[in-house]
């Protein structure tokens, strides 16, 4: 237990203490990264956990970024109901594309979930009456929660809240009864039914459950932007998470964490130099696939193992 | 009481008929060994009652609940426990982690979020336990990938008996293991308690007569003889199966 201690400890006083260091701008990037460390964990519980590869987790992410900046913006909601209207928005989006998708397993399960977040973003590209189409939606304020968030150190704390109690509730489900079970049937699916374990509702559960945490980072990165439009729910979007999960680590909860922090600063230091960061973050894709395939995480195990031995 | 009924079981495979008719029953704590060559419908009848399989006519009942069409894990919770001709574990997890989910299986213990495994001391101290009982304790921690074939098929057995099953099946538990390992498996299966009742299909006559007292035989998708040791041996038409004609 104090050995789990001590580096949720360090954590706290870094974060804690990041916005008397650096300046304005850099707290605006690591709210993103933190954000996007939410949804690539999240993204994670599918993937590296229940084995279920999805390549439509960004309809959670626009679905609960969506709920948030309608409700604030043409239905004048208060944030106390917009934010929590957010997650439960995606939750049930989790709902229903659970029951649709979980028939199919392994590519044809990536399929499915990639052609149901296509017609969730069709939807707010096309619907432009609501959604503002291709614009967006512009002018979403930040919330007020007891104090006002507009300021970027205010609601950098918000984040560092929200993400870290939502990262200990991902490390709890993990750590479970109900987390071991998840990779129990990640590793083979025949013999957890054996076991007597009811498989669909397990997978069920997960994906619902990481749906939510999808949907409260998308809510909270429409209020870092104080925006929203179809890019939040696009393909490239899911790919992006995929790929912070590949890098950072699979089946691990910090590596995805990682792996969201490390690719949101090369995109914001690269797209500061050229135009091509898609280029860039697929060639990180095909190196990361080629050279370390179990992630940054993977490559620290390994060269603790290397060094344990003589 | 009677543990397990099958009562007529066929299935068909589009025009092939892997079962045509099979009966048969196992009194609770009866032990009964499945004997039969290669295609004979062994694993097939295996499956129906596991539940991997549904049979195409006729009807399976487990301690007297009908199960015919139940999916494998509601007869998982009913009681039943089974193992793998092909091993089939978890191979990335340590074994005690594979026990683990077994107990979890059996207890039920299923969407459980709020406590970590590793503070749940009962089941961790059940698991050790059952790794001790079974000369598996020093690979405990290690990752089952890890392990030779011979200590993954026991694993196989020692995850199918640790719900503590009314009623185990095992599907060839000795397949592929060299002499030595599959005495070991033969002692295990002898080792279990006398109340769990034990349905086991094998290839080997004389690894079958070690285990059971009772011996069905199939061939062709049919029943073709049972009875105890003697009545096998001196069967004609089972002699012709496996010396004569194969």
């Amino acid at each position: 237990m104090r050995r789990l201690l001590l580096p949720w400890a360090l954590a706290a006083i870094v974060f804690v203490a990041l916005p008397y260091i650096v300046p304005d701008y850099y707290v605006g990037l690591v709210t993103k990264m933190l954000i996007f460390a939410l949804f690539a964990m999240s993204l994670d519980l599918m993937i590296g956990y229940v084995g279920l590869a999805s390549l439509g987790h960004a309809a959670f992410f626009g679905l609960g970024g969506y709920t948030v900046g309608l409700l604030g913006l043409k239905a004048h909601v208060s944030e106390w109901i917009a934010l929590p209207a957010g997650v439960l928005v995606a939750t049930l989006g989790g709902v229903l594309f659970a029951f649709l998708a979980l028939r199919a397993r392994g590519s044809y399960f990536l399929m499915i979930t990639l052609a149901l977040a296509q017609v969730v973003w069709g939807i707010a590209f096309g619907w432009r009456t609501l959604t503002g189409g291709d614009d967006g939606l512009p002018g979403i304020k930040r919330p007020t929660f007891f104090i006002s968030l507009a300021d970027q150190t205010a609601f950098y704390y918000f984040v560092v809240l929200l993400v870290g109690l939502s990262a200990i509730a991902l490390t709890m489900i993990v750590r479970s009864p109900f987390g071991l079970a998840l990779l129990g049937i990640r590793e083979s699916e025949t013999r957890m039914r054996a076991l007597g374990f009811n498989v669909w509702r397990h997978q069920f559960v997960a994906f619902v459950f990481a749906a939510a945490f999808a949907g409260l980072a998308g809510a909270l990165f429409v209020y870092q932007n104080k925006f929203v439009n179809p890019a939040f729910l696009h393909v490239v979007m899911s790919a992006e998470a995929l790929i912070m999960v590949i890098l950072g680590g699979v089946g691990t909860l910090l590596g995805p964490a990682i792996g969201a922090g490390l690719i949101i600063f090369l995109e914001d230091f690269i797209s500061s130099q050229t135009q091509r960061w898609l280029l860039i973050l697929g060639i990180i894709y095909v190196v990361t696939t080629l050279f370390a395939p179990r992630g940054l995480i993977g490559l620290y195990r390994d060269f603790v193992a290397r060094r344990s031995k003589p | 009481m009677t543990a397990l009924v099958i009562e007529d079981v066929a299935k068909n495979f589009g025009g092939v008929s892997a079962l045509r008719g099979v009966s048969l029953s196992l009194e609770a704590g009866e032990r009964l060994v499945m004997l039969g060559p290669n295609g004979a419908g062994k694993t097939t009848l295996f499956h129906t009652i596991a539940g991997t399989i549904i049979a195409t006519s006729g009807k399976i009942s487990l301690f007297g609940d009908d199960i015919t069409n139940m999916p494998p894990d509601a007869r998982a919770r009913r009681g039943l426990a089974r193992t793998f001709q092909i091993t089939n574990l978890f191979p990335s997890l340590t074994v005690l982690q594979n026990i683990l989910l077994a107990i979890c299986g059996a207890r039920e213990i299923t969407f459980q979020f709020l406590r970590s495994m590793e503070s749940r001391r009962d089941l961790q101290a059940r698991a050790r336990e059952l790794l001790e009982q079974w000369g598996l304790a020093a690979s405990a921690d290690q990752t089952v990938r890890n392990l030779s074939y011979g200590e993954q098929r026991q694993i196989e057995v020692v995850m199918a008996l640790s719900g503590e099953p009314r009623l185990l099946l095992l599907d060839e538990p000795t397949a592929g293991l060299s002499p030595a390992e599959t005495l070991r498996v033969v002692e295990m299966v002898r080792k279990l308690p006398r109340n769990m009742t034990i349905l086991m299909i094998e290839h080997d006559m004389d690894v079958a007569f070690e285990v059971a007292e009772r011996v069905a035989v199939m061939h062709q998708g049919r029943l073709i003889a049972e009875g105890d040791e003697a009545a096998i041996r001196a069967n004609k038409q089972v002699s012709d199966i496996y010396l004569g004609l194969e």
